[in-house]
């Protein structure tokens, strides 16, 4: 508000600006140096133009601020939401816990457990599945696409990064989730000797696995784009260096580009992360929930995550379950600040760039 | 630096192949000047021959690596590829006029509404457009002065790096959060059980600020120092000089940058869900009562999935009805994000100078 009002003013006094210069300008021509120097003295506070000055730098200050102020209230309004379920009676708080978890947990740590174990877990296997296909796709876009092809390939990628989510979970639910089946049953089925892949595999498969599939579809443009980006930047001389010295076109790629965007994969992978971390709409709409410790990945009602359990549960719940979900949502909150802060260290230490 | 010395160590292998090749060219050049004169023993050459099997080694592993790449390539496009097909395909289904100038309001099972559709998303469009609106106004004016702040007033001031640690924290924010908020605080300070467009809006902005600021802060940055001082050589103030020539100069990144953040959180649905609410009439006020949006509707069909025609009905009832006008309101929504996004970069490319 503050600004469009700044810069109506602004335009008004654009004219005045002109005249002053002009002035300035006419000043050196023709003499009359009392001109010039009022013309030339920015240090004059008394103008009105200065107090402008001064109201500009102070909104600008304000704004800087602001931000401060509304991160701060995010977890000021949060923790004050989520009070009562810490201060509340025993026996009340209990009662919501075992009826938020269909009589699993009785206490707040018993309770976010199970959905941090999943969350995380859906998230690391979203980013494993999702990394190496993602890095290929960044090679293939700077290093084999053509020109042509590259620019087109470029919007493409930031177009999927742009795509919401409730697609991405419309197409999972309906369309992804009966396509997978018959792999994780072949995967059950042949595999099953491992824990992880233990059968029989669910059907529909509304499973840790194929949230995790479709999570990993969903960050990969993510990756993709920002790696894309670093590989772009690997200097060009040690590019040809390599390429002169006689190095084939993969020991270019592994001599010159990876070792140079080292950092920035890892910084955009833990940044990815975050994003699986908090995602909502797409688990809710293809996992089915279940609050265990499970690692049976191929298994329905084994996990769910933090983010969807708010997203499910919010509507039926009273006050105080509202409360007991803000409480896990600071949970998330706190998990994805510190996955984002150490993302940032890494590209900070790594220094790439 | 230290990448370069790998680089040279390892690539001593490639260079010892082509010194060798040298050497055998030399050696057998002499030998041969040397054998037309006097008839010596002639020396094994095919000791100094390089490596052939290392070269083709060497050779296959980086067509390999080429396949590899390429199958990467393949198999992140399948799912893409299917994703835009399938919402394409089966939204054109029910996407019409009528389904684009209909709410929902009378809409009885699969039954056809009078108007002769299956009801619509009128509703959900004016939802989004108002609630993306109403974060707009609060986001972009608080981004830009912020970017501003930290690029022409504060430029590696201490709390100059605090404050854009703390953007980068804030868009780190998972969106349900950013939702818990918003009804956290207007639980608090307007009592419970409040739900309004705006409630979504204030959602929404905090998803938005740190986008703007990003993108604003990295479009000041390259405007060149030169402009600034032109400027001040004139004796053209400070707020000034920001107004008229960094902002006039940076425009065209900044309004792209402000698109593609609009891109972003117009199709966030977790935080809309539980602020902005849901109903099936058309609410024009966005500061009281709910308001439906375009990724809610999406949800929200979704979960109805089907349902039940009863068996004295006419032809004119569809039992997979909520699905299919999912798929079609997914279809106006990606339509949605995709012209902002050509948009935001054409702007960008248009408008830019160093384009033009």
């Amino acid at each position: 508000m503050a600004n469009t009002s700044e810069s109506g003013s602004a335009v008004e006094a654009m004219p005045a600006a002109a005249g002053q210069i002009g002035a300035g300008l006419g000043a050196s021509a023709g003499g009359g140096a009392n001109d010039r120097r009022d013309g030339l003295d920015f240090t004059n506070a008394k103008s009105g133009r200065h107090s402008q000055d001064k109201v500009f730098h102070a909104v600008a200050v304000g704004c800087g601020a602001l931000i401060l102020v509304a991160l701060g209230a995010v977890v000021l309004f949060l923790l004050l939401r989520a009070w009562p379920i810490f201060a509340g009676p025993q026996a009340k708080t209990s009662a919501v816990f075992a009826s938020l978890s269909g009589g699993k947990a009785h206490g707040f740590w018993q309770y976010v457990g199970p959905l941090v174990f999943g969350t995380v877990v859906i998230a690391a296997l979203a980013l494993a599945i999702a990394f190496f296909v993602a890095v290929g796709v960044a090679l293939f876009i700077t290093f084999y696409a053509r020109k042509r092809i590259q620019t087109v390939l470029n919007y493409v990628v930031d177009l999927l990064a742009a795509i919401p989510s409730v697609i991405y979970g419309l197409w999972g639910a309906l369309v992804l989730v009966p396509a997978m089946y018959p792999f994780w049953n072949w995967i059950s089925t042949h595999l099953g000797w491992i824990p992880l892949f233990a059968g029989p595999a669910a059907n529909p498969p509304r499973t840790v696995a194929s949230a995790a599939v479709i999570l990993a579809i969903m960050i990969m443009p993510i990756i993709t784009s920002m790696t894309r980006d670093i590989f772009a930047a690997t200097p060009r001389l040690d590019q040809e260096a390599a390429l002169a010295l006689g190095a084939t076109k993969w020991e270019m790629i592994k001599l010159t580009a990876l070792p140079f965007a080292k950092s920035g994969m890892v910084s955009a992978s833990m940044l990815a992360l975050g994003r699986a971390l908090g995602e909502t709409m797409a688990v809710m709409m293809v996992l089915s929930p279940g609050m265990t410790y499970s690692w049976h990945w191929l298994q329905a009602s084994k996990s769910q995550t933090i983010a969807a359990n708010i997203a499910a549960q919010y509507p039926e719940a009273d006050s105080l379950g509202v409360s007991a979900l803000i409480a896990t949502g600071l949970v998330l909150f706190v998990i994805t600040f510190v996955v984002n802060l150490l993302a940032r260290r890494i590209t900070k230490k790594g220094g790439a760039r | 630096m230290k990448e370069n010395d790998k680089v040279t160590a390892t690539l001593k292998d490639a260079q010892a192949g082509t010194i060798a090749v040298d050497s055998v060219a030399k050696a057998s050049n002499a030998m041969v000047s040397n054998a037309s004169q006097s008839a010596g023993p002639t020396p094994d050459f095919s000791k100094f021959k390089p490596s052939n099997a290392l070269l083709k080694q060497r050779e296959w592993k980086s067509r390999i690596m080429a396949g590899v790449i390429g199958l990467a390539f393949v198999i992140a496009m399948i799912p893409l590829i299917s994703l835009l097909w399938t919402t394409i395909a089966r939204g054109v289904k029910r996407l019409n006029l009528n389904f684009l100038t209909f709410n929902m309001s009378g809409v009885i099972g699969g039954m056809p509404t009078p108007s002769g559709g299956h009801g619509g998303i009128e509703h959900a469009i004016i939802g989004t457009l108002e609630v993306t609106l109403g974060a707009m106004l609060i986001s972009v004016p608080v981004g830009l002065m912020c970017a501003i702040y930290l690029t022409e007033y504060a430029r590696g001031s201490k709390f100059a790096k605090a404050i854009s640690l703390l953007v980068n924290v804030m868009s780190g924010i998972p969106s349900i959060v950013a939702g818990l908020f918003a009804f956290s605080l207007f639980a608090i300070l307007m009592g419970p059980g409040v739900s309004n467009g705006f409630e979504g809006s204030v959602a929404l902005s905090i998803l938005m600020i740190p986008t703007v600021v990003n993108s604003s802060v990295e479009m000041l940055r390259i405007v060149p120092d030169d402009l600034r001082e032109a400027s001040y050589a004139l004796g053209v103030t400070k707020s000034r000089t920001i107004v008229k020539v960094v902002l006039r100069t940076a425009l065209p990144g900044i309004v792209s940058g402000v698109i593609l953040a609009i891109a972003r959180v117009i199709g966030e649905t977790a935080p809309l869900l539980m602020t902005a609410g849901f109903i099936v009439t058309t609410n024009w006020n966005l500061f009281s009562g709910q308001m439906t949006t375009l990724p809610v509707f999406v949800y929200q069909e979704y979960s109805k999935m089907s349902v039940t025609c009863p068996p004295n009905a006419g032809p004119g009832c569809v039992a997979s009805i909520p699905s299919e006008r999912s798929w079609a309101a997914a279809l106006v929504l990606i339509a949605i994000v995709l012209v902002l996004n050509l948009v935001g970069r054409l702007v960008q490319h248009l408008f830019s100078v160093e384009a033009k």
